[in-house]
């Protein structure tokens, strides 16, 4: 009998595929999320909206809501930790949290190294916005990947950027010769094994999330349309109109993305989703996709 | 060549598709349940069972299941896909499907940290197969017509009654495609007495 390993940790992931994985503020929100068909919650302080809005250091939640969150849903809870961070991860696995997100949305703990996170029982996600971090990230032991989008703007631009970039990229890997890929591997700063599977299946090898900018169904559904293996939603319920039923309706349009006339069925009278932020009108500081690379 | 549907309104589908395939089959995603008509079996792969129960729900898949079950049609359960066959779930007032007569406990060994793979023994497989337990369930107790096929620790984990089988673990997770032919050879034999 083994505990942690890569299948365990990755099928783990498996599991989630087609579905929405919600983030959550306190045990009401987790439940409204889980009623709604969330396959997972991710319990936090702030979304990702608020974060940007209160400005300052964002850490790992307070443990109370996270132990809050685990106690009243039966689906999986992750929660975030800030890159790097070894010790917030070690706690979040203390608790038994099922799914650490190493993420870029919390202010990082480290410029350089990201967590190693082989060494955990729990499985690990993290984002990436090309290639190179999606295999850098693997190698380190994320057991599933996530586009890093743009947090907490309601702009699906950043997220669409990024999972067609990665797509991209492998379709090029897969095209190259044995002798090229050693080159490409340097030119990508990333392991020679992980690059030649990726040449040899045309696949990354654990799942891969949109995340990053989903307010709508119709987002939800372009990003699977686009090749997500299933969605993060962050701010795009609880700072919408009706949370209810903006959760019921994303939950749909990621189920059915290739089916138009439930989309726009789900989609009717919803309310004002998350007031977005033009990706422009960012500075360089403000742009959380460029943390841990 | 026997054709054999895998729910795909969420979870793990395209690993079952892929052992479904390597164990000789013609295997498709279904999401409509039009989509039913044609085929020999069907499969509930692992995934959470609650979104999926919803999503059956919503969609017409409840009674349309109980339908094709109805003809004689057998259905394979994994994981969430062994919750929602069973008769009764425990902490729950609710069953799905019900179409199995047992009782099922959720995440019964704990959180992800105590997720495990291990070799099990299954009744009618030669050797033992590599089984992975994600957040599993267990059968807690089986009533009339259940034969028990494989236990761990002395609780039920294989199950068969009649044409559906369910694990609590997920054999679309490794390329060992034996409880898939298994099932296979279940979906054969309800072809031919029918024919």
């Amino acid at each position: 009998m083994e505990t942690g390993t890569s299948r365990v940790k990755r099928g783990m992931a498996e599991m989630q595929k087609g579905g929405v994985i919600m983030d959550v503020m306190n045990a009401e929100q987790a439940k409204v999320a889980e009623a709604a068909g969330a396959t997972a919650v991710m319990a936090l302080e702030r979304v990702p909206s608020d974060i940007r809005a209160a400005g300052g250091v964002a850490r790992m939640a307070d443990p109370t809501i996270v132990e809050e969150v685990m106690k009243v849903v039966s689906i999986p809870v992750m929660a975030k930790a800030r890159i790097g961070h070894y010790v917030e991860a070690k706690v979040l696995e203390s608790m038994g949290v099922d799914y650490i997100d190493e993420s870029e949305v919390l202010t990082p703990a480290d410029e350089i190294f990201h967590i190693s996170k082989n060494e955990f029982t729990i499985p690990f996600v993290c984002g990436a916005k090309d290639l190179g971090e999606a295999l850098r990230r693997i190698q380190e032991g994320a057991a599933m990947l996530r586009t890093k989008g743009e947090p907490g703007t309601g702009n699906i631009v950043e997220a669409v950027r990024h999972l067609r970039l990665i797509n991209g990229q492998i379709r090029k890997i897969q095209g190259l010769s044995k002798d090229e890929l050693y080159n490409e591997a340097k030119l990508l700063g990333v392991p020679y094994d992980l690059l030649l599977g990726v040449h040899e299946t045309g696949k990354l090898p654990v799942v891969n999330f949109a995340a990053g900018g989903v307010a709508t169904p119709s987002d939800a559904a372009l990003m699977m349309h686009l090749g997500a293996d299933g969605v993060f939603v962050g701010s795009g319920i609880f700072k919408s109109d009706s949370p209810e039923k903006f959760a019921r309706a994303i939950v749909e349009a990621t189920t059915h993305y290739q089916d138009y006339k439930l989309i726009a069925e789900v989609s009717k009278n919803l309310g004002t989703p998350m007031k977005g932020i033009e990706i422009s009108k960012l500075n360089a500081a403000e742009r959380m996709q460029d943390r841990g690379i | 060549m026997l054709k054999i549907g895998v729910l795909a309104l969420q979870g793990a589908v395209s690993e079952h598709i892929r052992s479904l395939e390597s164990a000789g089959a013609e295997a498709v995603a279904v999401k409509r349940t039009e989509e039913l008509q044609d085929l020999h079996g069907l499969v509930i792969p692992g995934g959470e069972s609650t979104t999926i129960g919803k999503l059956m729900r919503k969609y017409g898949f409840m009674d349309a299941v109980r339908d094709f079950a109805a003809q004689g049609k057998p259905v394979f359960g994994t994981c969430a896909g062994l919750i929602i066959l069973a008769s009764e779930i425990e902490g729950q007032e609710e069953a799905h499907l019900g179409l199995m007569n047992m009782t099922v406990a959720r995440n019964a060994f704990g959180r992800q940290r105590e997720s495990f793979e291990t070799d099990l023994d299954v009744k009618g497989i030669d050797n033992p197969i590599r089984a992975v337990f994600i957040r599993a369930p267990l059968i807690k107790s089986v009533g009339a017509g259940v034969e028990v096929l494989s236990t761990y620790k002395g609780e039920i984990v294989t199950a068969r009654q009649g044409r559906f089988l369910a694990a609590s673990y997920h054999p679309e997770l490794t390329d060992d495609y034996r409880l898939h032919a298994y099932f296979l050879e279940m979906a054969k034999e309800a072809a031919a007495s029918k024919a």
